[in-house]
Formats: structure tokens, C-alpha cells, sequence
């Protein structure tokens, strides 16, 4: 089953777990065994309280896309795995800079503007900046600083939030649901 | 149960098991699980403990103990090389979906992380092999983990479980123990319910079928809809094909039975997958032994593929119709919209194939002392419900392919993994369980030498298993491998064997060797007759290939029945 270039897609998938030590890693496991590069991997707690969010951001093409999200959902304490494609997200990457000072001169404050950057720090030998973007923006970002010498660099992957409407908590409660009245039904033929 | 007070982690794990109805426990003590085996002790009568010889031998026989009975099988072991020793057979299970709970001990909290003796990170590596897997560090975990991880194994499409148990845990106080047994799990969803759409276009599609073909899977076995499936059978007039794992959830002797489908599958079955309108798969996963050549498998069928797990739909072939669900409650949701039908120039094909595949390759295979031939006479002399449990390679294949399964029958066998070595513990933990007459291991001797040691537990708790050695000195599969596609160069195919009847007698188990067609009639008939552990080695013919079979990378209608063909 040899993937054709023209098929490979950029994914973002989004995938909602419980809070477990290892999930990280039976997620991760699910991409190695296929393959599959991540681009980039974010975690944090979602809006739920004690459930997990992971963006994960890969290339493959859409057949390769839904197994391996299948797969992740099929961990037991996965609740959901969703993937979307570029246009489905709104997404940012948080990169910060750490310019040498040395080289520094007028159009430095033009730059500061521009890209809308903060300085989060200044001190003799060096400055920090940091750009809230989108990819693109980061690496623009990072070649025109270049000139000045980076001496450090370090970026987040990708934040995403989606478009469609199927929020979290719809899904949820649909599956509590489901869950009272199996469990109507079972003490209802225990009874009988 | 009522709850306990001030109990020790290690008796709150023997109090889980009780409560989970577990009365057999294959194991090996070790350093790290002490604390259990001295709760073990004071439950003796409750919980049988099985001392296995080796930890791989603890798991295979976990897992014929859970096929055997239906229930979920339990094996303890120490950590680090008793952890390590069963990962074998735990990957086992989860490409076979058999049931499993395995339990290792764990160095104490503090030292995790410290390479302390005999410490390794078993959930780490057990990963990517069990459906579940979790490290308890304190005692008052017990109770809901134990509960949740019976849950998890059992549910569902089954699988192995294993926990991690720190000794510090095990040695514990608990202030209350409060069992309760667990059956949801928010972020699980085991059993889903058919789509009525679904249900609705299989039907149609069956409905209208004018050759359609039935393939059942381990999960029907699994799900138990065996009644349901003959009845289907019956209703459409629709014949059924198996999967090595599927084959005696329905009679072999049912006109209907097409046989087994696969790389050494029956003829009509493979023939019929590549001609049939509509093709019902039912618990099964599509393997590559199965299909062949994906692209080139039932392209001209409508696919319904009934399944329990989404992720298995679509992951190989995909189907026409897709329905996610346990194999019972969709057919039960099935029949009653299902319209009764005669296929009579379909079945006439079926069995224009089988009469082809005996006349060209069963009926030689039965005139010598080859492998068919000697599983067909342990199939004639059984008397009563028997477990068939083979182990990996021709004699597998042969006892798939001649054993004549009757209701109740069961095959045990490693399927996906292929594990040599598997039979022999496998056998033993099928033997626990009382629900077979007889239990009857059929092995190679490649197989045979892997697990070996486990005769010691045959032994020591005089298991009355029938073993049944086809020895050709040869890695009869690996052989026929070299013979097909390397020139014959039947190179590390050969073994040079100890006289296996002299070290089954050192065991004192009943054993007899057989060297000619005469002699294997009576032969048989004493090991069946004998009251406990018998062993019969059989001298099979030495170049011996099992046929008919797919080439590599042809279509399952590509099927050779003679190396001439």
C-alpha cells in the first residue's frame, strides 16, 4: 500500500483523554507503529475539568488519517479522537527569540512593530522577544531576525481550536445517557 | 461481599479475584509477589494456584484456560524476568482477543527507578500489547483497578490486561476494602449498538444474494451466537467458511460447511470467497493469511463486515456495509428480517470444489502416516466433547483441516501471533476448566522443545491431556517455506531430536511412540481409552507438504492443490 505524495494532507487531531499517567505514550505508540511523523504535539487541560486535550499536528493521506485515529480512539481511556484539515482550525504557535545585542541598530523597532512582538526581556548582551502566530509568520519572523544572530530559538507547536459546532460537552452528555439508561435497563431485567 | 477491615493489599488482591469468580491462578512465585502467594495460602480452597514451570508456560495456559471456558483467565508472576518471560504470550492474546489478566509484582515504590534487582518497566513495554495495562504503587488502588481491569478484559472485544503491583502495596494495611465490580467506564464504550440503517442494507443486501457466502470468525465463538449463525445459514441456504479461530462454531458436518478459508484453507471456501455475490464476515479481521492478495480479494462480493471493534472496519478490506457490533445482537437483529431462500446451484459448486480437494488432496493425505491422517484418526476415536489444541505449523494446519469439529468442539490455537510453543501450557489451562471430556494437544516437534518444561505440571497435577507429537524432525513449515520459494535449500529445517518417549517417561506420563499406518489405529484408541496423561509420538512421513495453498502474493482463487497444479 505504497501512499501517493498527492494524497498527503495536513491533519490536525484532536483527541480528548482522561488525566492518566502514559496516555501520552499509548497515543504516541499509535503513530510510531505506522509510521507516521508528528510535526508537533501540544497537551494541556481542556474545558472540562480532569480531561485532557492533545493537538497533534502530521502529514499522512485522509484512509491513513482515519485508522490511526480509529486506533487512538480505541484506547480505553481515550473519549474521543478527531482530525481536521487546514481549514477547519484556527490555530497559533507561540515561538521566543533570543537576539544578540551586538548587531542591533535602527530597524530593529520597525521589525518590533510590524510583527507585533514583545519584548519580554532586555539586558546588556541581549534581547527576548516573543511572536504569538501562525507558522508561517514564526519561520518569516525568524529569517528576518537572523542578520542580528540568534542565539536562542524555542516555539510551541501548533494550538488549535476547531470550526464545526460538535462540542465536547454535547458529546458528553449524549453519553451519560446512554450510560443511565443501560444501566436502567440492566437493574430493570436484574429485577425481573 | 462485605467489606473487610484492616486487610493487607496482598489478601485485598485474592479477595478481587474470589469476587470476580476466579477460581485458577497459573504462576510462579518470586521475590516481588510473595506477599499474594501468602494469601494464596490461606484461600486454598477457593483459589486453585498452578505452578507452571516457566512464566510463558503461565500465560499460554491463562489463555487456554479463557478460550476453553469463556471467562477471563488469570496468570501471577514476579517482576523483571518474570515480568519479561510473558510478554510472549500477552501479545498473544491481544492479536487472538482472548481474554487475560496478568498480574506481576513490582519492586517496592521508593526503588522504581533506581534498577533495583529484578526491576523493569513492564507497563512500559507491555504497551503496545495489552488493551490495558496500569501500575498499582498503593494498596487502597486495589480494589477499583482489579475491578476495572476484569472489566476491561472481558468486555468488548476481549483482550489481555496487565497489572503492575508494587510490593509495598501488597504489604500494605487496608482500613476498608469495599469490592465493587465494574461496568462502565466513561471513556470506553464496549459493546455499540448496531445502526438500524445498517442492519436494514445487510439484510437487503442478503435478500437479494444469489450466491451469498458466510465467513465466521473468532467473535463468533466469542459472542456465542453459534445458534444464530446456523439458523442465518439455514434460513438464506447460504454456506459457511470459517477462520482458523472461527472453525466448530459450526458443525463440520453441516452440508452447509465450506470449510476453512486462508493460506492453507480448505479449496471451496477460498474458490467460493472469489465468486460469491454477497460475502457476510462475522467477527473477523481480514488477516493476511486470510485474504491473500487484498487487491485482488472478493472484489466482485458486496462485503457486510459485522464487527465489534470500529477500528477493524475498513482497516483491510472495505466493506459494503459496515456494521459495528457485537456478532449476537446483530444477527439477532438481522434474522428476523431475512426471507427464506434456496441456493441449490451454489451449493452444488461448494461442493464440486470439496469433492475436487478430496479426491486430489485429502484422500492421499489419509492412506498414509502423514499428519491429516493422524488427526483424522484422533477425530474418529474421541469420545465426548474435545478441545483440539494445536500448536504452530503443519501439524496446526493439520489438525484445522482434518479434525472433524462437532457442536461443542473447540479449536485452541495461536492464531495471529503464531506462537511455537503455545500447545503445550495452552492444553493444560484448557484442562482446568472441565468444560471438554477430553483434551487433546497436538504439537511438532519444533514446537514441542520450545515450552517443553511444562510436562512437570502435567506431572505433578496429573492432567489427564492428551498429547499427540507429529515429529518429522523437521520444522515441517519452515521445510515447505525452503521447498517453495528458496530451491530446496533446507537449511536450520532439521533437527536432531532426543527420544522424546524416554523424556516423557522420565516424567512418568504414559507414553508410546508409533512408526507404521498399522499400528496408529490401536494406538490412538489406547491414548483416548487411558484414564490421565498419555503421549503418543507419531513418526510422520519426513517430506511432507501441506497442500492445497496460496502462493505468496496471489488471490485466494489462485489456490494450488498439488505442487503440479
Amino acid at each position: 500500500m505504497k501512499e501517493k505524495d498527492e494524497n498527503i494532507k495536513q491533519y490536525t487531531v484532536v483527541v480528548f483523554t482522561e488525566d492518566k499517567v502514559g496516555l501520552l505514550n499509548r497515543i504516541t505508540i499509535v503513530f510510531t507503529r505506522r509510521h507516521l511523523n508528528i510535526d508537533s504535539l501540544t497537551t494541556s487541560e481542556s474545558e472540562i475539568k480532569g480531561i485532557f486535550r492533545y493537538t497533534i499536528v502530521t502529514k499522512t493521506t485522509p484512509e491513513m488519517m482515519k485508522k490511526a485515529a480509529d486506533q487512538i480512539e480505541k484506547l480505553t481511556e481515550v473519549l474521543r479522537a478527531f482530525y481536521y484539515e487546514a481549514q477547519d482550525v484556527v490555530s497559533q504557535e507561540l515561538a521566543l527569540y533570543k537576539i544578540s545585542t551586538a548587531n542591533i541598530l535602527t530597524p530593529m523597532e520597525g521589525l518590533i512593530r510590524d510583527f507585533n512582538l514583545r519584548i519580554l526581556d532586555i539586558e546588556k548582551e541581549f534581547i527576548i522577544v516573543e511572536k504569538t502566530g501562525s507558522r508561517k509568520e514564526v519561520l518569516k519572523l525568524f529569517e528576518q531576525l537572523k542578520p542580528y544572530g540568534i542565539l536562542q530559538f524555542a516555539c510551541t507547536g501548533q494550538v488549535a481550536v476547531t470550526k464545526p459546532m460538535k462540542e465536547l460537552e454535547n458529546y458528553l452528555q449524549e453519553l451519560n445517557k446512554a450510560a443511565e439508561m443501560s444501566n436502567k435497563i440492566r437493574s430493570w431485567k436484574l429485577k425481573n | 461481599m462485605e467489606n473487610k477491615f484492616n486487610i493487607t493489599g496482598a489478601e485485598a488482591i485474592t479477595l478481587a479475584l474470589i469476587e470476580e469468580g476466579v477460581d485458577t491462578v497459573f504462576g510462579y512465585p518470586g521475590g516481588n509477589n510473595l506477599p499474594v502467594y501468602d494469601s494464596f495460602y490461606t484461600h486454598e480452597k477457593e483459589i486453585r494456584h498452578v505452578l507452571v514451570r516457566h512464566e510463558q508456560g503461565a500465560v499460554h495456559a491463562a489463555e487456554g484456560y479463557a478460550s476453553a471456558n469463556r471467562k477471563v483467565g488469570v496468570c501471577m508472576v514476579t517482576s523483571g524476568p518474570g515480568a519479561t518471560n510473558l510478554l510472549t504470550g500477552i501479545a498473544d492474546a491481544q492479536l487472538d482477543s482472548i481474554p487475560i489478566v496478568c498480574i506481576t509484582g513490582q519492586v517496592v515504590k521508593p526503588q522504581l527507578g533506581y534498577d533495583a534487582f529484578q526491576e523493569t518497566d513492564v507497563v512500559g513495554f507491555s504497551m503496545p500489547v495489552t488493551k490495558w495495562n496500569y501500575q498499582i504503587t498503593t494498596a487502597s488502588e486495589i480494589a477499583s483497578v482489579m475491578a476495572k481491569a476484569f472489566y476491561i478484559a472481558r468486555s468488548g472485544r476481549p483482550g489481555p490486561v496487565l497489572l503492575d503491583i508494587t510490593k509495598d502495596a501488597q504489604t500494605q494495611i487496608i482500613e476498608k476494602f469495599e469490592y465493587k465490580k465494574c461496568t462502565k467506564i466513561r471513556s470506553y464504550h464496549p459493546k455499540l449498538k448496531p445502526s438500524e440503517t445498517a442492519i436494514n442494507e445487510a439484510a437487503t443486501l442478503l435478500n437479494n444474494a444469489q450466491r451469498p457466502l458466510m465467513i465466521v470468525g473468532h467473535g463468533v465463538l466469542l459472542s456465542g451466537c453459534q445458534d444464530e449463525v446456523k439458523e442465518l445459514s439455514e434460513k438464506l441456504d447460504m454456506p459457511v467458511a470459517s477462520t482458523l479461530l472461527g472453525l466448530s462454531s459450526i458443525e463440520n458436518e453441516n452440508p452447509r460447511f465450506a470449510g476453512m478459508v486462508g493460506l492453507h484453507g480448505n479449496y471451496a471456501a477460498n474458490m467460493m470467497t472469489n465468486r460469491c455475490d454477497v460475502l457476510l464476515s462475522i467477527g473477523m479481521r481480514f488477516s493476511d493469511r486470510v485474504i491473500g492478495k487484498p487487491e485482488k480479494y472478493a472484489n466482485q462480493a458486496a462485503i457486510i463486515h459485522i464487527e465489534i471493534d470500529p477500528s477493524e472496519v475498513g482497516k483491510i478490506i472495505s466493506p459494503a456495509v459496515g456494521v459495528v457490533s457485537d456478532a449476537k445482537s446483530a444477527l439477532q437483529k438481522i434474522l428476523p428480517l431475512i426471507r427464506k431462500s434456496s441456493h441449490i446451484s451454489w451449493l452444488n459448486q461448494m461442493r464440486e470444489f470439496q469433492q475436487k480437494e478430496n479426491e486430489t488432496v485429502v484422500n492421499e493425505n489419509l492412506s498414509k502416516l502423514r499428519m491429516g491422517k493422524v488427526v483424522r484418526v484422533v477425530s474418529e476415536k474421541k469420545k465426548g466433547s474435545t478441545a483440539v489444541v494445536a500448536d504452530v505449523g503443519q501439524n496446526q494446519m493439520a489438525s484445522a483441516r482434518y479434525f472433524n469439529f462437532q457442536e461443542g468442539d473447540s479449536i485452541i490455537t495461536s492464531g495471529g501471533l503464531g506462537t511455537m510453543g503455545f500447545a503445550l501450557p495452552a492444553a493444560i489451562g484448557a484442562a482446568y476448566t472441565k468444560k471438554f471430556k477430553n483434551v487433546v494437544c497436538i504439537m511438532g516437534d519444533g514446537g514441542f522443545q520450545m515450552t517443553i518444561e511444562e510436562l512437570g505440571a502435567i506431572m505433578q497435577y496429573k492432567l489427564p491431556v492428551k498429547l499427540v507429537l507429529l515429529n518429522n524432525n523437521y520444522l515441517g513449515m519452515i521445510r515447505q517455506l525452503q521447498d517453495l520459494y528458496y530451491n530446496s535449500h533446507y537449511y536450520f529445517g532439521e533437527m536432531q531430536n532426543p527420544d522424546f518417549v524416554k523424556i516423557v517417561d522420565a516424567y512418568g506420563i504414559k507414553a508410546e511412540r508409533v512408526e507404521t499406518l498399522e499400528a496408529l489405529s490401536p494406538a490412538v484408541e489406547r491414548m483416548m481409552d487411558y484414564d490421565g496423561a498419555y503421549f503418543l509420538e507419531v513418526r510422520v512421513e519426513k517430506q511432507e507438504n501441506i497442500y492445497p495453498v496460496i502462493p505468496a502474493g496471489k488471490a485466494v482463487d489462485e489456490m494450488l492443490l498439488t505442487p503440479n497444479d
